[in-house]
């Protein structure tokens, strides 16, 4: 939210004493309105207006470092106005309230998952470790064991000696505490601080939640994340929205942290509705989702899905420019050409595989561009063929000579065939979904 | 300290839109909020969920599928099989070997499918064309005839053929429509208002704005719905007021993720489950970015996506 120059007016001295170098208070104001001028140049602004005013300027919603990982920082409700900046992270949960053989099967799978999409690394970035009544020392034990995988980790306990206990344990670990709450939060955001961690506060109801916050903030503790699991289903969903909604739309900082979802707790068990529940939450404003296990089966869709829903507007996904042999293909398998926008290596690479016609499938380095779109633009043309097909050595590469280029740009056919005489250059078909018929056409 | 107040419970509403008769009927829309955003304004119908059956029939599907139909010896009873799914609103029939550019099947032949499919099930009934656009034209006002009087939805009508679908099946014989664009909010209204020009009431269109699995190009099926929901909730364009019926099940089943064996990717694990959370996590992202009926396949992502409405509607 940009401060107005008038409203830093209202805290300088008003003397027009020049010592900030510029002739009035106003216009020294409005300097730093604009950002030109820091606040610092003027002698007289307190320490505490100096907090005040960094308050004004903060984002609505603040980020939260864990490790590596972002969480939080949003702008914005819907991901067209502008961006949406931390992707929603993973857990998986163990709990000293399953049994040892559940435990020990769910950490051993914690690795498993491990790939890499488009780029982007996907694995389940946190283990949960929750505290259950009279189970201290199995708590214990699974921390111990949680911290030993190369996993950040999330634990959750609501009795601050036990998450001091727990902590000293976590050396070296990046850690979130969850389990702050009305009752205990002086004595758990002591036991956070003492250990430097993330604190995690939850509340009966959502008034409840926002007094706990604003009672942690008071007593100076502003690296906080939110626990917005309900009872059911639609009290997380309600928490998760209206505290996102209350942050970004409604101007409340004490809601502006991110947010954990324990979709574990909510799906009692069920494989099926732990999936529905994480892809609600990733859709709509979970920063942190619990689950008992990400296999493949669920990590395939949902990797792709926060992969889509996280992905910057402005830039577009790009596969790296190469050979991609598809089917079994080799070096006398022919070559179909196309752009590296993701989408369209995606869906004419899905096609391709339906064919069950082995095609070496080549990305040329279009800009992230759809056909189209980089044609016009000048990223697909006869010359970028041509000094694909240089660059790559796919001359060498590859000894088949026919080249099939996108239907779409069938006007590039006679240029690209000048261009590369040795080649046999085909037109293509415009829709991806006609590229099984068109090999299957080919091979009669 | 009080909470904010950030209630988005708008003036407009989308559109209710009923398909079926009698006392089978299933409506969509007539919300006035956000999706699922009950503690803004009540929702008065929940989503819905369509099940697919295909003019192929179903072997051709994983086991939990192709098993739950075994022994359907024609049309009504894979009809009838279809509706007995728990938490199914409406029976999907694809008319996939229609596709002229496949087995082509004769549009008599398929105008009797769907007779068929009629009588074996009460529900009410969508139609799902081929992917032949000048076929649908006349698959379209045969099918429309064959059920006149079942109130059902037709999808779709595209830029290239409403104007003769419209023409019979939404006016002579008072079936609704639905009007299929691709992730683009403008030709979404577009093709609402041509429609619309046609004398079709818009309480007659549903929209299919474009569908995806997850993953594959997904943020432009969000960003549309969530676009086409605000510009009709928060501007009251009433061209956008329509419901959104999202065929889930055709994208959700034919990804590399759903169709890859385990013997090529041991790791990945047994596909049949691939396939089923790729369709429900599709599934859900669709309902909490703005469809009003999403269209699946398999028993258990109907279960699944049945009971997540339930929870939170």
């Amino acid at each position: 939210m940009a401060l107005k120059g008038l409203d830093i007016f209202k805290l300088t001295p008003k003397t027009n004493c020049k010592k900030c170098g510029v002739p009035t208070c106003m216009a020294f104001s409005m300097k730093v309105a604009q950002g030109s001028l820091p606040l610092e140049k003027c002698p007289f602004i307190t320490d505490e207006v100096k907090d005040q005013l960094s308050e004004a300027t903060a984002p609505p919603m603040k980020t939260i470092k864990v490790g590596e990982h972002s969480l939080g920082g949003e702008t914005v409700l819907e991901r067209h106005e502008k961006t949406f900046v931390s992707k929603t992270l993973y857990a998986m949960k163990v709990s000293a309230a399953f049994d040892d053989a559940k435990n020990d099967d769910i950490l051993a799978k914690v690795p498993a998952v491990d790939y890499d999409r488009i780029g982007e690394r996907m694995y389940c970035e946190f283990v949960f470790v929750e505290a259950a009544d009279g189970e201290n020392n199995r708590f214990l034990d699974l921390v111990k064991k949680a911290a030993a995988l190369d996993r950040d980790l999330i634990l959750s306990c609501t009795d601050p000696n036990l998450a001091k206990e727990a902590l000293a344990l976590c050396t070296g670990k990046n850690v979130i505490l969850i389990g702050a709450n009305a009752g205990n939060y002086e004595a758990m955001n002591a036991a956070a601080n003492t250990a430097k961690v993330v604190l995690g506060v939850s509340g009966q109801s959502l008034e409840e939640l926002h007094d706990t916050v604003a009672s942690l903030e008071k007593i100076g503790n502003k690296n906080l994340i939110l626990n917005t699991t309900g009872a059911s289903v639609k009290d997380a969903f309600r928490n998760t929205v209206e505290v996102r909604r209350g942050a970004l739309k409604g101007g409340d900082r004490t809601f502006g942290y991110p947010s954990l979802v324990d979709v574990a707790a909510l799906s009692h068990g069920d494989a099926h509705m732990e999936a529905a529940y994480a892809s609600l939450f990733t859709a709509k404003y979970g920063s942190i989702v619990v689950l008992t296990e990400m296999d493949y089966a669920k990590a395939l869709p949902l990797y792709g899905l926060r992969q889509n829903i996280f992905t910057d507007p402005q830039k577009p996904m790009k596969v790296d420019p190469g050979i991609y042999p598809l089917n079994g293909a080799d070096e006398n398998s022919i070559c179909m050409i196309t752009v590296d926008f993701a989408l369209t290596y995606f869906i004419v690479s899905g096609e391709i595989e339906r064919s069950g016609v082995p095609v070496n499938l080549l990305i040329s380095d279009a800009g992230g561009y759809s056909v189209l779109t980089a044609w016009a633009a000048g990223k697909f043309s006869a010359s970028s063929i041509a000094k694909f097909i240089a660059d790559y050595n796919i001359e060498d590469k590859i000894k088949n000579r026919i080249l099939v280029l996108p239907g779409k740009v069938a006007v590039l056919k006679g240029e690209v065939q000048e261009k590369l005489p040795n080649w046999q250059v085909l037109v293509g078909t415009n829709e991806a979904v006609e590229i099984i018929r068109f090999l299957k056409d080919m091979q009669n | 300290m009080a909470l904010p107040k950030t209630s988005q419970k708008f003036n407009a509403s989308i559109n209710a839109f009923t398909i079926g008769t009698g006392d089978q009927t299933v409506t969509l829309g007539g919300e006035n909020v956000l999706p699922f955003y009950t503690f803004d304004a009540p929702i008065e119908n929940a989503p819905k969920i369509g099940v697919e059956i295909s003019d192929r029939g179903m072997e051709n599907n994983v086991p939990g599928i192709r098993d739950y139909y075994a022994g359907a010896e024609d049309f009504r009873e894979l009809a009838r099989r279809a509706s007995a799914i728990p938490g199914v609103d409406f029976v999907a029939f694809s008319l996939d070997a229609a596709d002229p550019n496949g087995e082509d099947r004769s549009v008599e032949e398929c105008a009797e499918e769907c007779r068929q499919v009629a009588e074996g099930t009460d529900l009410p009934l969508v139609i799902i064309g081929s992917k032949g656009i000048e076929k649908n034209e006349v698959l379209f006002d045969r099918i429309a005839d064959a059920l006149a009087g079942r109130n059902v939805l037709l999808m779709s009508a595209k830029e290239e053929n409403y104007k003769t679908i419209a023409a019979s099946a939404g006016l002579a014989y008072n079936q609704k429509i639905g009007a299929e664009s691709a992730v683009d909010i403008n030709l979404a209204k577009q093709l609402n208002v041509v429609i619309s020009q046609m004398g079709v009431k818009p309480t007659s269109i549903a929209m299919n704005v474009g569908a995806a699995a997850a993953g594959y190009g997904f943020e432009y099926v969000v960003s549309t719905m969530e676009r086409v929901k605000m510009a009709a909730l928060s501007q009251n364009d009433n061209m956008l007021q329509m419901p959104i019926v999202t065929p889930v099940a055709s994208e959700a089943w034919n990804v590399k993720e759903a169709l890859v064996s385990e013997e090529d990717i041991p790791e990945w694990g047994p596909m049949e489950e691939r396939g089923i959370e790729m369709e429900i996590v599709t599934a859900a992202a669709c309902l909490a970015s703005g469809s009003n009926a999403v269209i699946l396949r398999h028993p258990a992502s109907i279960a699944a996506i049945s009971e997540m409405i339930r929870e939170l509607v």
